[in-house]
């Protein structure tokens, strides 16, 4: 008979206590783990994001284009490896609740910057033949089952009017982080039928992606690149990728604060809970505690009963929890793949819902272990009977 | 039994306990001398102060002044933490409630106080198989407290108090919450545990039949023992 016996026992001598509690303890790690797992997909862009990869913009803002004409100028660069361009569509598919993002890019260059989208060679050659072609991230492709040769017809909503499209090619992400749900077309289709009915807003695109040669130099030759632009009629922004997706969530920061502090109330509300649990049950053993003492069991023995029951309650609350977080965050994952093209429960989260049930359960131990440990043991003896 | 050593020896013993700012006196000057292998009661009205005596002389309490040596220790003047080491050697402990851990077998919590042991586990079996055997529970080694009579529970907390082999044991109204046979046999086992293996055993109780089974019965009135007049002390 060891310490660890008696634990157990103690853990599960008030059986429905103790399931409520684990129960408890359950929802909320499963919370606090999809809570971050919500932030983790805010932050997916940031993540997926390369060193070697820059976005050059309009200095007043993003909705003002550049022209064309700077891509040649922005090639000439020392330390530019390849440029590529776009415009954010913004089309509807059917009704407006199918959100999913849409670019027009120059497609060989973009693929070329992009290798974590892969495709089959063969679908890539038809994309890049094809002027009304597109491609879909898998996820897009198989949530509205779309199949390779469908038509898909987009409405304008910056660019009036219908767009149609050819299904040529899907890509997968080479890495889990990477958004399988964009729709990427040819921008020369886009700018061709803009030159027939307005003009004045052909040749212009929303930015530039640059790849530059070495990552380390990111800083001089955005510079450059501002530089060159400078004084000109559409100044530029230039940044690394990264910097440009955070500049994106620093727009939503006041979300993502309030979502962290409500995976750290949960936190603090489940540890409430299971300091209540530890409590009531210490105050009932504190007999049982003043005869260990009697006995000549010490403090530390005393503690250690104490502490190892609130752990072992929230290890298994917590294993519970983690095992329930994945399918809880597939089902979150599908529901809102529109939001959260994203959505994976990841390695951080896991260790960030270990560390809290490890400090919920030392927590939750230490005010009874006090109080345990303090008791005369003549008043504690007197507390049976 | 007078040439036999005293095992505890107890001189000029003051307790009280505060009350908000009240200091309540709970023993008096008290003398007491207990030698080696004697089997002594102590007796007194609710409040007399003879469970706050036993806890004293078991080191689970501490004096506010005078001398209290037990196995040629002045527990007085130890630490928390070597009179929880000293009690684990010395003392045993029966308790009115029977005090067993209800979710750990007769075997179990026999086995408890030797957790803080340097037995091996043969050797653990051995001795808490002994204990069990002395307090003919050779066949409950498997039940819980709960499965268990009154009685039997009180047998598994002798072979508890037992096992470490100690010199002293304490029993605080070990026969309170039995019936007659049941506290009969408890007694009865307590005198065996003097006569056969010469434990010296000090009890508290307010039952004058159990007070009959000790060698010594001692009076406790107000926190004060009676001094060793005929009509209070009683050698049997």
């Amino acid at each position: 008979m060891q310490i660890l016996k008696l634990i157990y026992k103690n853990a599960f001598r008030h059986r429905l206590r103790t399931f409520l509690t684990i129960a408890g303890i359950s929802i909320a790690i499963l919370s606090f783990g999809l809570l971050r797992t919500v932030i983790s997909a805010w932050y997916v862009g940031v993540e997926a994001s390369a060193a070697n990869r820059l976005v050059t913009r309009n200095s007043i803002s993003i909705i003002f284009p550049l022209p064309l004409s700077y891509q040649e100028k922005i090639r000439q660069i020392d330390g530019v490896k390849t440029v590529s361009y776009g415009n954010w569509f913004g089309g509807v598919y059917i009704d407006e609740k199918n959100f999913f993002a849409n670019f027009a890019v120059e497609p060989e260059s973009y693929l070329e910057l992009y290798p974590e989208y892969v495709l089959p060679p063969a679908q890539k050659t038809a994309f890049l033949r094809d002027r009304k072609a597109f491609m879909a991230g898998r996820k897009l492709a198989e949530r509205y089952k779309w199949k390779l040769g469908d038509t898909i017809i987009l409405k304008g909503t910056i660019f009036p009017g219908d767009w149609d499209f050819v299904l040529s090619a899907i890509y997968k992400g080479r890495d889990k982080n990477i958004d399988e749900s964009q729709f990427i077309f040819h921008w020369d289709y886009l700018n061709e039928s803009i030159k027939k009915t307005a003009p004045r807003r052909a040749d212009q695109v929303g930015f530039y992606m640059v790849g530059i040669k070495n990552p380390i130099y990111a800083a001089e030759v955005s510079n450059a690149i501002d530089r060159t632009f400078k004084n000109s009629l559409a100044e530029t922004i230039t940044e690394t990728e990264k910097a440009f997706q955070l500049g994106f969530i620093s727009m939503s920061e006041a979300i993502v604060i309030a979502i962290q502090m409500v995976s750290f109330v949960v936190i603090i509300i489940i540890m409430a809970v299971v300091a209540n649990t530890m409590a009531m049950t210490a105050r009932e053993r504190f007999g049982e505690y003043a005869v260990l003492k009697t006995l000549g069991f010490g403090g530390p023995y005393i503690i250690g009963l104490i502490f190892g029951e609130s752990l072992l309650i929230t290890s298994i609350g917590c294993i519970l929890g983690i095992v329930l977080t994945f399918p809880a965050a597939h089902a979150f994952g599908s529901v809102m793949s529109q939001f959260f093209p994203v959505f994976n429960v990841s390695v951080k989260t896991i260790y960030l819902e270990i560390v809290s049930s490890v400090i919920v359960g030392i927590t939750a131990a230490i005010i009874p272990s006090y109080r345990a440990v303090n008791i005369r043991i003549a008043d504690g003896l007197r507390r049976i009977g | 039994m007078e040439n036999k050593p005293l095992i505890v020896e107890i001189k000029n013993l003051y307790k009280s306990y505060r009350r908000g700012n009240q200091t309540i006196p709970v023993l008096q000057d008290i003398d007491l001398d207990i030698a080696e292998g004697e089997f002594l009661a102590l007796m007194g009205p609710s409040g007399s102060g003879k469970s706050t005596l036993l806890n004293l002389i078991a080191g689970i309490d501490k004096a506010d002044s005078g001398m209290i040596k037990v196995v040629d220790v002045d527990i007085n003047s130890l630490t928390e933490t070597d009179l929880a080491r000293w009690r684990a050697g010395n003392v045993g402990f029966v308790f009115q409630f029977y005090n067993l851990i209800p979710v750990l077998t007769a075997y179990e919590n026999v086995e408890l106080p030797l957790l803080l042991t340097g037995l091996s586990g043969k050797e653990k079996r051995e001795h808490v198989e002994t204990a069990l055997r002395v307090v003919n529970l050779s066949d409950r080694v498997d039940h819980y407290p709960g499965q268990l009579s009154g009685g039997q529970q009180q047998r598994v907390a002798i072979a508890r108090a037992i096992v470490t082999d100690p010199n002293i044991i304490v029993a605080d109204e070990p026969t309170g919450d039995l019936d007659r046979v049941s506290a009969e046999e408890i007694l009865e086992l307590m005198e065996r545990l003097v006569h056969e293996l010469g434990k010296t055993i000090i009890m508290v109780t307010h039952d004058p039949r159990a007070a009959k089974m000790a060698h010594i019965i001692r009076h406790l009135d107000k926190g004060v023992l009676d001094h060793n007049n005929a009509n209070s002390q009683t050698h049997i």
